[in-house]
């Protein structure tokens, strides 16, 4: 597989030093790898902090910026970042107001995270943290590690880092990205796997006429396998996926995200939105806000999620105000 | 056990990793994310450099940093879970220069108590802990034996553990996720434990 590469050990650092050279409107830390917005640590502001495993991009660097993030530390490819660098960035935007982190739900990014608070909570740093479990494709049950974090974390983000703007205690700012999670469900497609860099080959092989469905956003298999079927039929599996999970009740508002995850052209992600809007207006459901794009990714992985979120008057004035980062920017 | 024993044994793991990371990688391919032979090669390797940076007195301190070297280098779930392993295994040894093979067995018990703690897995869960539990208890029990047969009992216990594995569901991890196609698969992370008691074996021999 031919990758843009100079040496798989050292992409995820050179690729934090191509977003120091985009934008030094950042404060990119190389050593201790970690993204910061520029005027950080604000006095009497709660910090926010989000993080995960590289090959996600935009998330989380994207996101760091007024109005969203107020740093993002990156971990190895699909691998969370360890207690060192959290610890960091907490520290690094910690204006005595405390800060939230936004952490994916899985097994390390969870165990990384919990460490990375205690040392805060030991240094005087009062730590909130937003679990994300949004997809519903795994089964919410003692029998997995519980649902993942995908597509609802860039809302969760979004919305946690207006709230945070208003100088919103560390309790509200976690309290309103929990909010967002509870009305958030995604489910995601695929139709190939991704390359890792540092393995150089795929998750897993998919014949031509095949589809994974249910996948994550690592590269790991999905709940099952199925015959590809036109985008139409695609669009309602997934659209049945999420209100069957977290019903919506007609008339309900909401924010849908149609993500690609990394290696399908915005062409079909719009055919697919197109396929999605009409069988959610079918349902009852009215899309408040929408975004169509690459936000959530898994590398080159050719596929799609979907996550509707539930949205009040509150969430969507969150959604709405002036947000200024590399991934996301509106208002400004 | 002396640290220059304890040394030993690291570097087999590290070395033993190294030579294993393409079978760890293509078994957490089939039911994860297919970067557990690179993350704990990774993390192995900053462990023998921060080992050769220092000298140690004691078996203990030799495995508390290696436990800290792995939570700050690997991430991911095995990053705290190795490294709260070796950090709980050599504080249960004190500053004792030697400890004789019940006192090691009963910091091996304390390595699994803080993995257990940590993880939240159960023995059948599919992850370390069906490698490392039986291990664990095959150490104790041959620990009269002396330290070579113990750990020569545990390596092999856990192979017996790693081996029984395959045809479990997977209840913790990213496995987990993938509910039944889980079934079939060795564990990877069970199988590091088993390179991590062979590689004991191997130093104590």
């Amino acid at each position: 597989m031919k990758k843009f590469v100079n040496d798989p050990e050292s992409v995820v650092r050179e690729a934090l030093a191509g977003i120091a050279a985009a934008h030094p409107e950042l404060r990119v830390d190389l050593e201790k790898q970690i993204i910061v917005r520029s005027d950080a640590p604000r006095n009497g502001k709660v910090g926010l902090v989000s993080g995960g495993g590289s090959g996600h991009e935009p998330l989380h660097g994207g996101f760091v910026g007024p109005g969203m993030l107020d740093a993002a530390c990156p971990g190895e490819v699909f691998t969370s970042p360890v207690p060192d660098q959290i610890l960091a960035a907490t520290q690094a935007v910690d204006g005595g107001a405390g800060v939230v982190h936004v952490v994916k739900n899985y097994t390390g990014d969870v165990m990384n995270f919990e460490m990375a608070a205690e040392l805060a909570g030991d240094e005087g740093v009062e730590v909130h943290t937003v679990l994300v479990d949004d997809d519903v494709a795994v089964e919410d049950s003692t029998w997995t590690a519980g649902r993942r974090g995908t597509g609802a974390t860039l809302i969760v983000e979004k919305v946690a880092g207006a709230l945070a703007e208003t100088g919103a205690s560390a309790a509200a700012v976690a309290a309103a990205g929990a909010r967002v999670n509870e009305g958030g469900a995604s489910f995601a497609g695929a139709l190939a796997a991704c390359t890792t860099p540092a393995v150089g080959g795929c998750g897993f092989d998919l014949p031509d006429d095949e589809m994974e469905v249910g996948v994550g956003i690592h590269g790991e298999p999905g709940r099952r396998r199925e015959k590809l079927r036109p985008a139409r039929d695609i669009a309602a599996l997934a659209v049945d996926a999420v209100l069957g999970a977290k019903p919506l009740s007609a008339g309900s508002e909401t924010i849908v995200l149609l993500n690609g995850l990394g290696g399908t052209p915005l062409i079909e992600l719009y055919l697919l939105y197109g396929e999605v809007a009409a069988l959610l207006d079918k349902a009852g459901v009215r899309i408040a806000r929408n975004l169509v794009g690459n936000y959530v990714t898994s590398l080159d992985m050719a596929g799609a999620s979907l996550t509707v979120c539930k949205v009040d008057a509150e969430l969507l004035r969150l959604w709405d105000t002036p947000v200024r980062t590399p991934a996301l920017r509106w208002g400004v | 056990m002396d640290a220059a024993l304890a040394r030993a044994w690291v570097s087999a793991v590290a070395a033993s990793v190294a030579s294993q990371a393409e079978l760890l990688t293509q078994l957490d391919a089939a039911i994860g994310d297919s970067d557990h032979g690179v993350n704990l090669n990774r993390g192995f390797t900053a462990v023998l450099a921060a080992l050769d940076s220092a000298s140690f007195e004691t078996p203990g301190e030799v495995l508390v940093r290696t436990g800290t070297t792995l939570v700050s280098k690997v991430g991911g779930a095995s990053g705290p879970l190795y490294g709260s392993a070796f950090r709980a295994l050599g504080k249960a040894l004190g500053s004792s220069s030697t400890v004789d093979a019940a006192a090691f067995g009963a910091g091996l018990r304390a390595g699994l108590d803080a993995v257990r703690k940590l993880g939240g897995a159960a023995p059948g869960d599919k992850t370390m802990v069906d490698a490392y539990e039986p291990a664990v208890a095959a150490f104790e029990k041959a620990a009269g034996d002396g330290l070579a047969a113990a750990a020569r009992a545990a390596a092999d216990a856990a192979a017996e553990g790693m081996r029984a594995t395959t045809p479990l569901q997977a209840r913790k991890g990213r496995a987990s996720y993938l509910g039944e196609r889980s079934v079939g698969h060795q564990d990877p992370g069970a199988t590091s434990t088993w390179l991590v008691f062979e590689a004991l074996a191997a130093a104590a021999a």
